[in-house]
């Protein structure tokens, strides 16, 4: 299974604010199919679609993933706001992942 | 006979490291297309192996190949490799690439994750570079982020598909517990490849000692002893003690070995290319026969290593000046290169290393080492015994005429043999030792063995002179060979004796000489007496015809006169003149 990059569009007026990550995977690998399920699931809850995300296949784009310095997938990077991180792994460890992604602070 | 056409079984592919010794060792390098295992403690060799299998690949075929380094920086990697005349720099533009797949500290994982992504990146490289080779190094860094032995596991079976599906010959290398030999975490993988390699490093005597050992070769015979091997400029190089063939070629041209009744001892000489030992306790002169050795090289004009072990170049010219042996000319014309080594705290490994850089260097046709015994003061003698052993292969394949020193404690005859066992390898074996009788100390030379060639099987006496070492004629007596003052006396009996004979010889001469003269003289005497003799007879003789003719001469004149005969009528006028005339 190839996939396109997909770009989850956010509301417009809210770009400005809003999370921009990049997601290394490989394409239907169990681990890149469950880190995209995770992340949508934590972007839905609690950026309320006000996020930017880029998928990428590494099988596709093999070059750019060794640019960006992607090792291993599935591989989060977060471009925006800074400062950038970078998580592996399929995000199951949901808190790790919103700390990474500075999203504590909006829980509460 | 049933005949089944089976198709002949194909022998593993291999490709060749370019490792000296190794290659050797495993006949002919690591499998094609399949994956090595090289496991060691920290500091062993495995990543120094790794990427120079890569730089000889890059180099000796135009190989390309990939280097994934999980444990440094690639900037590390380069600066390491620095240390080699591999230039790295220069084949990591398009032979070699180095991935840096060193997870950096800050990145934040959460949940399980695998390697597709950079098998897939290095899928790509490969296509892109054409490479047959792959080093994963220091792979358990990053899998044991996955805390999970199974999850490692599953890994590791990913990466070994992975390999076999895109024709890559690959090393992997982990981390082995020097102390317990314990492969951290990743034993199955010993069965999971086609063959093992392990490294070791271990102190012995205080030094630093490197082992390595093929210990699995699927497919394939391999040499499995633990071998020494030795970090030089080059990279590792490692050290079967016996190569599998021989292949030294034999010269019958022979070389002097320092001066005429030496060379007259061996039968001619030595032959070109073969090794000399020279034992002795401390004293007997093995330096001052060596130096003698390679003054006769230089004054041939040959090139010339004159490698000493704990006592300076400076020291050893002066002292062989002493015996007349000149080095200081040839070592300032070039002819001569000294060099001498300090062996503490020096393995035999790196003694061998500068070796071969200054044979490298000088190009010597000969080559001397004086004492080869001091190599084994630091780092034990196994390791001296095998550096020995390679570095006499060595000399012979490069032709270069060696004589080497040995010291041997004590006089003994049964203990000739050398601690480092380099006595069954030399050609030739010459012993000197100390003879003790009549309150002197004398130096004796014999020839142990000398390969291939006619040599005096007598013990002679070396002496010492201001115009060097010789050897002097031998007077045995009673079974032994005599020296120093027992040999003088002797042979000052022999000059006296042979001084008598000379005068008895000449007063007899003198005799013989007065008795022919005397003989001669009286020859002569009797000779002229015989003449005078004879002289008297033949006087005598003419006086009786005389006598006769006269007398019938009268008769016949009386008979004219008388006018009686007829005969002397007829013939009046030839034979007597007219009648009146005679009377």
């Amino acid at each position: 299974m190839r996939r396109k990059p997909i770009v989850i569009p956010s509301d417009s007026a809210a770009v400005t604010a809003a999370v921009v990550m990049r997601l290394y995977v490989v394409g239907g690998a169990p681990n890149s199919v469950q880190a995209l399920a995770n992340l949508e699931a934590i972007c839905q809850r609690q950026l309320k679609g006000s996020y930017q995300l880029e998928v990428v296949d590494v099988l596709e784009q093999p070059l750019r993933a060794l640019a960006d310095g992607v090792i291993v997938t599935p591989s989060l990077i977060k471009l925006s706001p800074l400062p950038a991180a970078q998580i592996v792994g399929n995000l199951s460890d949901k808190s790790k992942v919103q700390r990474a992604l500075g999203l504590e602070e909006k829980i509460w | 006979m049933n005949e089944i056409k089976r198709s002949a079984p194909q022998p593993l592919s291999k490709r060749a490291t370019g490792i000296e010794g190794f290659d050797d060792l495993s006949g002919g390098g690591l499998p094609r297309s399949r994956t090595t295992l090289v496991m060691g403690g920290p500091g062993s060799g495995k990543t120094v192996f790794s990427l120079q299998v890569l730089v000889n690949a890059a180099r000796q075929r135009d190989e390309a190949g990939i280097f994934v380094a999980f444990e440094e920086r690639s900037h590390q990697v380069m600066a390491n490799a620095a240390t080699f005349d591999w230039d790295l720099p220069a084949l990591a533009e398009n032979k070699i690439y180095i991935l840096d797949a060193h997870l950096s500290p800050t990145i934040v994982q959460s949940g399980e994750f695998d390697l597709s992504g950079i098998l897939a990146i290095l899928k790509a490289k490969k296509e892109a570079m054409n490479a047959r080779w792959i080093v994963l190094d220091g792979i358990d860094v990053l899998l044991t982020l996955l805390r999970d032995p199974l999850l490692e596991m599953r890994e590791i079976y990913r990466i070994r598909d992975w390999l076999a599906d895109n024709e890559l010959t690959a090393i992997i290398t982990v981390k082995m517990d020097s102390q317990t030999s314990a492969v951290m975490n990743y034993g199955f993988m010993q069965f999971m490849v086609d063959c093992v390699i392990r490294f070791d490093r271990r102190l012995e005597y205080g030094v630093p000692a490197h082992r390595l050992q093929v210990t699995k070769y699927r497919g394939s015979s391999f040499a499995s002893g633990e071998f020494p091997l030795s970090f030089g400029l080059s990279g590792i190089e490692v050290a079967p003690p016996e190569p599998p063939e021989i292949i030294h070629e034999a010269s019958t041209e022979r070389v002097s070995a320092g001066f005429e009744r030496f060379d007259a001892m061996l039968g001619g000489g030595l032959f070109r290319g073969s090794s000399t030992l020279i034992t002795g306790a401390p004293g007997t002169s093995k330096t001052t026969l060596i130096g003698k050795f390679a003054e006769a090289a230089c004054q041939r004009g040959e090139h010339t290593l004159f490698v000493s072990f704990d006592e300076g170049a400076d020291q050893i010219m002066r002292n062989l000046s002493s015996v007349g042996i000149d080095l200081n000319t040839h070592v300032q014309s070039g002819l001569l290169r000294m060099y001498s080594g300090r062996t503490e705290a020096h393995s035999a490994e790196e003694h061998l290393i500068k070796l071969r850089a200054l044979i490298r260097e000088q190009k010597p046709r000969c080559m001397v080492i004086d004492p080869l015994s001091a190599m084994a003061k630091a780092g034990g003698i196994g390791a001296a015994r095998a550096v020995a052993n390679r570095l006499i292969h060595m000399l012979k394949d490069s032709k270069i005429t060696v004589v080497i020193s040995a010291l041997i404690e004590g006089n003994d005859p049964q203990m000739e043999a050398t601690d480092l066992q380099i006595s069954t390898i030399a050609d030739t074996w010459i012993h000197l030792s100390y003879l003790v009788r009549s309150g002197e100390r004398n130096r004796a030379l014999t020839i142990v063995k000398s390969r291939g060639t006619w040599h005096s099987n007598q013990v002679r006496e070396l002496v010492l002179s201001e115009s060097g070492p010789m050897l002097t004629d031998v007077y045995s007596a009673g079974g032994e060979v005599l020296m120093g003052t027992l040999r003088w006396e002797k042979e000052a009996e022999e000059s006296a004796r042979q001084k008598q004979r000379q005068a008895e010889f000449e007063h007899k001469q003198r005799e013989l000489e007065f008795a022919e003269a005397d003989t001669q003289a009286r020859i002569k005497a009797l000779q002229l007496d015989l003449q005078r003799q004879q002289a008297e007879l033949a006087l005598y003789t003419l006086d009786g015809e005389a006598r006769a003719l006269s007398s019938s001469e009268r008769e016949n004149e009386l008979r004219r006169i008388r006018g009686a005969d007829l005969a002397t009528r007829m013939e009046p006028t030839a034979t007597s003149p007219a009648p009146c005339e005679a009377s």
